[in-house]
């Protein structure tokens, strides 16, 4: 492929952002993306995610003191016109007054690239983003999914040193996003570009990113790869928001949590009043009553084809959700016990 | 009564007005138009008759540079106001289309006070050069009158245009490298052109068919309107102040449904 590998490395150094009126959007924040790598902003809306996706494209100044820096260079002061990014819009922005061949064939008429040579990127871009056919259509001519790939061929055709994608997907229904989401990553794969991904949606942050930015209220909550956020997350917001989780609060005494439905071992467990942690749903197993660890009351049991999400009581304060294999029965008022490995236990430090 | 005739009985109040007001004494006025002593000739003198032609070329020239200029300073000045929050807008905003208030009479006056013969431009210019200029009296006085007259309407047209625009456009632009003009020329002016055509058109029928503005400044300027009013009433020539009257209507229908036809398809591009 022509265009692998020729993304940059970006480094932002205490970037924040207060706007006009003194609302601060982003706490100073310093953040490395490797080159080549596809790091995804994710966190729920107004947590800053696109503040910073804007303050790397150029379209946001940093704060005082704060800095871009592409490849080591510092580009804070450098306009978005100069600095090479590829960006696709959650509108897309498509122009309507261009034919798709125009809008992507944008990026290098400005760059003075000669016609033919721009006819023969078209093409190329047309076929890499399965539009073949749809050249000389109008913008308003277009399904959404045709014009989120329009907008990512015109993005990439200028082949830009990073790729920012603001929510590229959230516009499309559920079923056209979860395909096109997977064609979205082979495509990146196979581009190498730098890519910065905002979303609120997990699941694609899980499936997209290499590394994952966790942000909340302005500010990042962690950074890690989509198996370390989602098995040791740092707190209880970033386990809530990544994943299903049970969030357990009790007394730990000597490494084990004492519970109403029996005791819990938690690793590196102190002895303390209250503590916190937090147990997937797919890593409890449902055996016998009186076996396991914990025992607890069938409250309710929702067959969800492929698994069946059984909540039960009695275990712990709250009730627990349990994501057992469809082959299991199990009826509303069942005595049963729980099973849960002792990795899978992940001790969350106590929030004020 | 059946359901179609309701609706007849419905529309008879607006057939009554349209015929009494409209069809009936536009009918009078094409035929008073070649009822002269050269008959249905008396229309071709409009193109014929050299002092006609010229006025009428005078009008049309008048009206397209009233357009082109309003277009102009309104779009800079809509584009601005739309996009900028400073103290004292509001007022800004108030003093630029004020004018929508006015009466042409009025406006014609304001273009005496300030170019006229005590006008404030002659004071100053006589005070610096020792020369008055005045200006008023002629087709810049005019000019200059239905700028301002013509301003505050394309100024609203555009700001609503402007706030309707997706920054998202602009700001994709410049990711693909647009200088600042060439935003302005790729993505905001085709996008603005549906309003441009509309807020124009309106421009221009006014240019075309004003008269009070005229008639306060001067009595010999060479306009379509002046010259329909003098053929009138100083010369009592009915049959040619018919003819010119329906060929003015004629001309400035024309390039406003040109203006029409070529708004649709702007449109239609813009999605």
């Amino acid at each position: 492929m022509s265009t692998a590998g020729h993304g940059a490395a970006v480094r932002i150094e205490s970037c924040g952002k207060t706007f006009a009126d003194g609302t601060r959007a982003l706490d100073p924040a310093t953040l490395d993306i490797a080159r080549g790598e596809t790091l995804v902003l994710l966190g729920p809306s107004g947590c800053g995610k696109t503040t910073m996706l804007r303050i790397i494209a150029g379209l946001e100044l940093p704060d005082a003191g704060g800095k871009v820096l592409f490849d080591g260079k510092d580009m804070t002061s450098v306009p978005i016109e100069r600095r090479n990014v590829g960006m696709v819009f959650q509108s897309y922005a498509l122009f309507p007054n261009m034919t798709v061949a125009d809008n992507i064939a944008y990026g290098l008429k400005i760059r003075g690239v000669a016609r033919s040579e721009r006819a023969a990127r078209v093409a190329e871009l047309v076929t890499l983003t399965n539009i073949t056919g749809l050249e000389n259509r109008r913008i308003d001519q277009l399904s959404g999914g045709q014009r989120q790939r329009v907008a990512l061929a015109r993005a990439v055709a200028i082949r830009p040193g990073i790729l920012l994608l603001d929510e590229p997907l959230t516009a499309l229904d559920a079923a056209l996003r979860d395909r096109l989401r997977s064609e979205l990553n082979r495509l990146l794969r196979a581009l190498g570009i730098t890519t910065i991904y905002v979303t609120h949606d997990q699941a694609e942050a899980m499936e997209l990113g290499d590394r994952i930015v966790v942000m909340r209220k302005g500010a990042i909550a962690q950074i890690g790869t989509p198996r370390e956020v989602y098995f040791a997350p740092k707190d209880r917001f970033v386990a809530e928001f990544i994943g299903a989780a049970n969030i357990i609060e009790g007394p730990i005494e000597n490494g084990v949590m004492l519970l109403p439905g029996g005791r819990l071992p938690v690793e590196g467990g102190a002895t303390t009043a209250t503590a916190t942690v937090m147990i997937r749903p797919e890593t409890i197993r449902v055996v016998d009553a009186g076996a396991g660890l914990l025992s607890a009351t069938v409250d309710s049991v929702s067959f969800i084809g492929d698994r069946q999400r059984i909540v039960v009581s009695g275990a712990s304060g709250k009730p627990l959700n349990v994501d057992a294999p469809n082959s299991i029965q199990a009826k509303v008022g069942d005595r049963i016990g729980l099973a849960i490995a002792p990795g899978a236990v992940r001790l969350l430090p106590s929030e004020p | 009564m059946s359901q179609k005739s309701f609706v007849w009985l419905c529309l008879l109040p607006l057939a009554v007005v349209t015929t009494a007001f409209f069809l009936l004494p536009m009918a009078r006025l094409v035929v008073a138009g070649a009822e002269g002593p050269h008959g249905i000739a008396g229309y071709l003198a409009i193109l014929t008759e050299g002092r006609y032609r010229a006025t009428l070329i005078n009008t049309v020239l008048l009206a397209a540079a009233t357009t082109v200029v309003t277009l102009i300073v309104a779009t800079i000045a809509g584009m601005f106001l739309q996009r900028h929050r400073f103290p004292g807008r509001a007022v800004l905003i108030a003093m630029l289309t004020f004018p929508l208030a006015f009466p042409g009479v009025v406006v014609g006056f304001m273009i005496i006070l300030l170019a006229g013969r005590q006008g404030l431009i002659g004071d100053l210019s006589n005070r610096i050069f020792g020369e008055k200029f005045v200006f008023a009296y002629s087709i810049y006085g005019l000019f200059l009158g239905y700028l301002y007259f013509s301003i505050p309407r394309v100024i609203l047209t555009i700001m609503a245009a402007v706030q309707k625009l997706d920054v998202g456009l602009e700001e994709a632009a410049r990711s693909l490298g647009a200088s600042p003009w060439a935003v302005q020329r790729d993505v905001v002016l085709p996008a603005l052109a549906p309003a441009f055509v509309a807020s124009g058109a309106i421009a221009f029928a006014t240019a075309m068919g004003a008269f009070g503005t005229a008639f306060t400044l001067a009595t010999n300027i060479d306009v379509l309107p002046m010259l329909i009013y003098t053929e009138f009433t100083l010369a009592a020539n009915f049959a040619t102040s018919a003819a010119l009257s329906v060929g003015l209507g004629l001309i400035t229908w024309l390039i406003l449904a040109l203006a029409r036809t070529f708004s649709g398809s702007a449109v239609a591009a813009a999605g």
